[in-house]
């Protein structure tokens, strides 16, 4: 075989990155590009869809150009991406009819929360898993069509089309108006609240609710599928497959069992847990959502738990606190003392996420005696994101019944040792992190490679994860049953100080 | 004695900017030190390279960079520890040798990061752990390279290694830019390591740690005994690179 590499195209939040992968799954290549964030409101964030597409153009002949190949060594490429960011573009000019509304942006706040309240909502939540929230795509979408004039009806003559960013981008890649493919994968359309997650296929009564006309949406295909052959960018070498992000780090993690989790670990976190050939719907503030799809076979499930702040409150630390001029510096000052000190932060900036979901939460530091150090409070900083973490973990194992045994991490915050080891003990499973720390964009390789032959089988893919280091853990089960009880305490601390429904509001002295 | 001209008027500027709490254009430098315009902007931009002095992008006005007030300080080990990871990563996945990092902690070495040797097989991770500056490669590399320890201070602290040939061991680490050492802390595994440097303007700078691999002497060293040329130059290279992301600003 003459092709002996497999491209990945990650579309990031704040980037655009190409990256080669080997048949052993190392990386050989990587360029990146950002683009730029737009916040022309408070609480909206947008991107230039046509922006992204050129740095994507940039970024694949520079990725090439390092590793010293051709377009003809690449036996396939794959794409995963920021997940539930919307665009609409122009069918006959290619061209986006209005900026991306991002997944951070909450301008459809209002028209989600009339959703919940109307008679749909339960059945958005019988036929997609998902409780109507505004980080979902389809009440972005709406969002467009009542606001660009003349969406509606554009969209209804099939002259404009939707899609996330991976659709957009194929489209692009397989020559735009002039015979562009529109499609969109599995776990992708499963975050825009319009697809029945059994059939996988869009509901028309969901469809109907929002008001969505049918003949806009991308066709939704498996993960690992050749869905057309690049005409630009990549010329002559196909798309093999797509993915957002976290199920393409769960993929490229090779969580392939059921009972398999993988946490990502930057700004916020992303656990989820593939539960095998069952949705499970959650009834402790987790979401159903799909693991991956294989062309002819089941799909396969997995149940995700979000945590708002990880990585974020070492960067407040930092920056508003001034503790530290740099976030790896958190455990040099964590480590000055053996622990927390009594001291424990919960960072319920935005009110409490899974699993507990209380929008009326703010953070807390408590357990503040003279005895504490900016130590202590470095050590309450990270071991707030390990409780988080055992939080989601504990919900997982009520919902599903499958319990954790060993946790894969990757992302940013796994280069620090002492919140990993922290982690190991709060869960008391092993954690591991993988040599190849790019799970998403090696995810998104694994699905192309797999499209084409590059990889025969999930066997394979299996024996090519490699350990890095692995944190086994060490906390006696006294101290985990104290410390826990602690960390309950103090979020009981954080709930319901928001009054009267002002955000600002101080409560009454 | 005769003072340096060009130091002292180094010295001057630096007095100037640390005086003004505002960035400073160069005309109204040169105005305050009374001296031409193109003597204070050969002076300012030798000083930005060494990181004492930054030039604000848009006005192109200057002000103390944070090289002046970080001199006292040593590298934050957890912060050279992300900038390695991916390297460290790379080189285990190329070697297929697992990888050490180490730092100097008091007279001796403290491995900040280790990555598995990549073949699946147990291993238990071995940061915190702490070697001999004189018997491991880790701990040669620093001696040549790092301001902060000599050769006497690791026999001070009890290495029973003979002075000559610590001396000579450092020496020829200092001209290779690596040392290999083999079987001294565990029998039949050799360690090729090179030293990870903080640079100062285009010289090469102080060296603030030591990357390498270990593996069984046979992978490591040739028929000759010497280490193998491919893998002297993935180390050396993994090092340089991380080395290059020091230089950025911390």
């Amino acid at each position: 075989m003459s092709a002996s590499y497999v491209a990945s195209i990650d579309q990031g939040t704040t980037s655009t990155r190409c990256l080669l992968f080997d048949h052993a799954g190392r990386m050989v290549s990587v360029a990146q590009h950002e683009h730029h964030q737009h916040y022309p409101r408070p609480g909206w964030a947008e991107h230039d869809a046509a922006e992204i597409w050129a740095n994507t153009l940039r970024v694949l002949p520079e990725a090439l150009a390092l590793a010293g190949l051709q377009p003809s060594d690449v036996a396939a490429v794959g794409i995963a991406n920021q997940r539930e960011t919307t665009v609409v573009w122009d069918r006959a000019t290619g061209r986006p009819v209005a900026p991306a509304i991002t997944w951070q942006d909450t301008r459809t706040a209002d028209l989600v929360a009339e959703l919940g309240r109307s008679a749909a909502a339960p059945l958005f939540e019988e036929v997609c898993g998902l409780t109507p929230a505004g980080y979902f795509a389809a009440p972005r979408l709406r969002w467009l069509l009542d606001h660009v004039p003349g969406l509606q009806r554009r969209a209804r003559l099939g002259e404009v089309a939707f899609g996330t960013m991976e659709s957009w981008l194929i489209w692009n890649l397989t020559g735009g108006p002039d015979g562009g493919v529109h499609v969109t994968d599995v776990t992708n359309a499963s975050r825009t609240m319009l697809m029945d997650i059994h059939t996988l296929q869009w509901d028309q009564r969901l469809l109907d609710a929002l008001d969505v006309p049918a003949a806009m949406l991308p066709e939704i295909r498996p993960n690992a599928q050749v869905y057309g052959t690049c005409t630009v960018g990549l010329p002559g070498v196909v798309i093999g497959g797509a993915f957002g992000d976290q199920q393409a780090a769960l993929f490229g993690q090779t969580c392939f069992d059921e009972g398999e989790a993988k946490c990502t670990y930057g700004t916020g976190a992303f656990l989820l847990m593939n539960t095998g050939a069952s949705v499970t719907p959650s009834t402790h503030g987790l979401l159903s959502t799909v693991a991956y799809a294989l062309e002819g076979e089941q799909p396969v499930y997995a149940t995700e738990g979000s945590i708002a702040v990880a990585g974020a409150l070492v960067q407040w630390f930092r920056d508003s606190l001034e503790m530290i001029s740099s976030a790896p510096e958190i455990e040099t000052l964590a480590r000055r003392v053996e622990d927390n000190g009594g001291c424990y932060i919960v960072p319920a900036f935005a009110g409490l996420f899974a699993p507990r979901w209380q929008a009326d939460a703010r953070g807390v530091v408590v357990g503040l005696t003279s005895y504490v150090t900016r130590g202590h409070l470095a050590r309450a900083v990270l071991e707030a994101t390990a409780w988080q973490t055992c939080e989601v973990v504990e919900a997982v194992d009520l919902d599903t019944s499958l319990t954790l045994s060993r946790l894969r991490v990757d992302g940013g915050m796994t280069a620090n040792h002492l919140l990993m080891q922290t982690v190991a003990d709060v869960l008391d499973v092993p954690v591991e992190r993988p040599l190849v720390a790019e799970s998403v964009s090696l995810g998104a390789a694994y699905a192309a490679g797999l499209a084409v032959g590059f990889w025969p089988d999930l066997d394979v893919l299996r024996g090519t994860w490699r350990r890095a280091a692995l944190w086994e853990p060490s906390m006696s089960p006294v101290v985990r049953r104290r410390e826990r009880a602690a960390w309950d305490r103090a979020v009981q601390r954080t709930l319901h100080w928001v009054v009267d429904e002002d955000p600002d509001a101080a409560p009454p002295g | 004695m005769a003072t340096i001209q060009s130091i002292e008027r180094a010295a001057a500027v630096l007095h100037v900017l640390g005086a003004v709490h505002e960035p400073v254009a160069l005309g109204e430098l040169s105005r305050l030190l009374d001296l031409p315009k193109p003597t204070v902007h050969g002076i300012v931009r030798t000083l930005c390279e060494v990181g004492f002095v930054t030039q604000e992008p848009d006005t192109g006005r200057y002000a103390l960079g944070s090289g002046l007030a970080t001199l006292g300080e040593g590298l934050d080990p957890h912060l050279l520890r992300s900038r390695a990871v991916n390297w460290a990563d790379g080189l285990a996945a190329r070697t297929g040798m697992e990888v050490e990092l180490g730092v100097l902690t008091g007279r001796t070495v403290e491995l900040v990061h280790h990555v598995f040797r990549p073949d699946g097989s147990p291993q238990r991770l071995r940061v915190g752990e702490l070697q001999p500056l004189a018997t491991s490669a880790l701990g040669l590399v620093l001696l040549a390279f790092s301001p902060a320890v000599s050769a006497s201070a690791a026999r001070e602290a009890g290495d029973p290694t003979p002075r000559v040939s610590l001396a000579r061991a450092v020496q020829l680490a200092r001209r290779q830019g690596w040392a290999c050492v083999d079987s001294t802390l565990r029998p039949g595994v050799a360690t090729l390591a090179a030293p990870l440097r903080r640079h100062l303007g285009h010289r090469l700078g102080v060296g603030v740690g030591a990357l390498g691999v270990s593996g069984p002497r046979d992978r490591v060293l040739g028929p000759s005994g010497e280490p193998r040329d491919d893998l002297v130059t993935q180390v050396v290279a993994a090092a340089h690179a991380v080395s290059s992301t020091l230089q950025e600003r911390l």
